[in-house]
């Protein structure tokens, strides 16, 4: 079970949270640049490191808020990484 | 077998446990049961026999090790019935072929429907089964309760069971013993399997992988396949390749040794939980994925917790069974919910990846068509479907419940 820490509520138990995968995926800036091999690779490949990857959570059970941590794959330790911005809810 | 009477009473090996040599004519990476299944398949059926399996820890101690033993082919899709037909028709001929008891039992599986709209969804599976020669019924509640007596069919749970797919042929194998007898098989046959060797990279030159960096030292090799599980990303990485994979941890466990109770395998999609006896007599269990990436062979409480619960509720007698034993392994899942079988954009590297929660049943039939693929260096017709480049064509296998399992 891990106890993730939620910038706005604290540590919680990982059942008050549902995960979002890798942090930080850009939509694309033109679209329509995009050739099929680049399309599949933005909808289907996420980094799936064995070590640190930062990565989406969302607070469901409390603020509902999502936010970004820095988990290790291996360990599961984790790195609050406390968003500078205000986060989309 | 080869004994070892100078200096050991120990008992026959079953393989020998070889220095690497420098050169192999086929590297596999990993000796679980997809590893040692086309190793077995390259020499009966392409006389290739140069072949070193190379395993990080003991031979069929990954993934192969943690299953819950299931095996079926009530697939929807007629790529993935005729991908696990197969394996499953393999199955039913290994016993006598690798002169191996391995305890296959086809005491059948009943997939339960518990709505309406799963109901629907079951049926139009067991039609599709039987359109592509898959063996298929459809059960009532009361036809259930004889099948499986010791499953709750009432109406009064709060998911009642209201029907389920029955497959007479599938049934459960005893992982150990399948891994064993492939490797005594191969072994007799010249195959090396190399433990205690963790492949950490790889020798380009160009389009092509020359070889291995191991924890032992660099291995050339003619052709590489990978069969590393959820590992396998880590090691095309290294190698620039974008692989759609991400791995989880999948927990299963075991109860103290009961006596026979469980006549079949059960799984329930919709309350989640999957269930057999083994032949020792403990209960066998098994849900889906933890919902995060992980390698740590570890998953949460939480997840065991829910489907010990739909257990339970399921079957009012396992109420008093003590848990013995719980465990993960790490499996990689692709998008599509189906594995990728195929070549990569190094001329001479394959990949057999992407087998999520499902692939002990496919051992014999993913070794078969991956031996094909590394042998001849094209896909064999039943895994021609399942490459890579699917996921830039949009041709996807997509089996998500469809599988009769959640993932």
């Amino acid at each position: 079970m891990l106890l993730i820490r939620c910038p706005w509520c604290g540590d919680r138990d990982e059942v008050e949270f549902r995960y979002g995968g890798q942090a930080d995926v850009a939509y694309p800036t033109d679209p329509h640049e995009l050739d099929d091999t680049e399309w599949g690779n933005f909808l289907f490949v996420r980094a799936n490191p064995m070590g640190a990857l930062t990565e989406r959570w969302v607070h469901t059970a409390g603020c509902r808020r999502w936010f970004s941590v820095v988990r290790d794959t291996a360990t599961n330790e984790m790195t609050p990484d406390i968003p500078q911005r205000r986060e989309s809810r | 077998m080869v004994v070892d009477g100078h200096t050991s009473p120990a008992p026959d090996r079953l393989w020998r446990n070889p220095e690497p040599k420098s050169n192999y004519d086929v590297v596999i990476v990993g000796a679980g049961g997809h590893g040692l299944a086309t190793a077995y398949y390259l020499a009966r059926n392409h006389g290739v026999t140069d072949i070193a399996v190379l395993e990080r820890g003991w031979l069929a101690g990954g993934n192969m090790a943690r299953n819950t033993t299931i095996i079926r082919s009530n697939y929807l899709l007629d790529a993935s019935a005729a991908l696990y037909d197969h394996a499953l028709r393999l199955w039913e001929e290994l016993p006598e072929e690798l002169d191996h008891e391995f305890q296959f039992s086809q005491c059948g599986v009943l997939n339960l429907a518990h709505t309406e709209q799963e109901a629907r969804d079951a049926r139009r599976r067991a039609f599709a089964n039987e359109l592509n020669g898959v063996d298929a019924e459809w059960l009532t509640p009361d036809e259930i309760a004889e099948v499986c007596p010791i499953l709750d069919t009432s109406p009064r749970l709060r998911y009642p069971v209201l029907g389920a797919t029955y497959q007479r042929r599938a049934g459960v194998a005893k992982h150990d013993l399948v891994a064993w007898a492939l490797a005594r098989k191969c072994d007799e046959m010249g195959v090396d399997f190399i433990q205690n060797c963790e492949v950490t990279g790889f020798v380009t030159a160009g389009d092509r992988v020359t070889g291995v960096h191991t924890n032992r030292g660099t291995i050339g090799a003619g052709r590489v396949g990978l069969a590393a599980a959820g590992r396998t990303s880590v090691l095309t990485d290294t190698l620039g390749i974008s692989l759609p994979l991400q791995s989880h941890p999948l927990q299963a466990m075991a109860s103290e040794i009961l006596e026979p109770v469980h006549p079949c395998v059960v799984m329930s999609n919709h309350v989640h939980v999957y269930t057999s006896q083994a032949h020792k007599g403990e209960l066998v269990l098994g849900a889906g994925i933890d919902t995060h990436n992980g390698y740590a062979q570890r998953g949460s409480v939480h997840v065991i917790e829910n489907q010990l619960a739909a257990a339970v509720e399921l079957f009012p007698i396992f109420g008093r069974a003590h848990l013995l034993r719980t465990w993960a392994g790490t499996v990689d899942v692709t998008p599509d919910a189906s594995p990728i079988i195929g070549p990569t954009p190094y001329e001479n590297l394959f990949v057999n990846c992407g087998w999520g929660t499902g692939g002990f049943k496919a051992t014999p039939g993913a070794g078969w068509v991956f031996a094909h693929t590394i042998a001849t260096g094209a896909p064999h017709p039943l895994n021609e479907p399942y490459g890579m480049e699917r996921f830039t064509s949009g041709a996807l296998i997509d089996e998500h419940g469809a599988a009769a399992v959640a993932h």
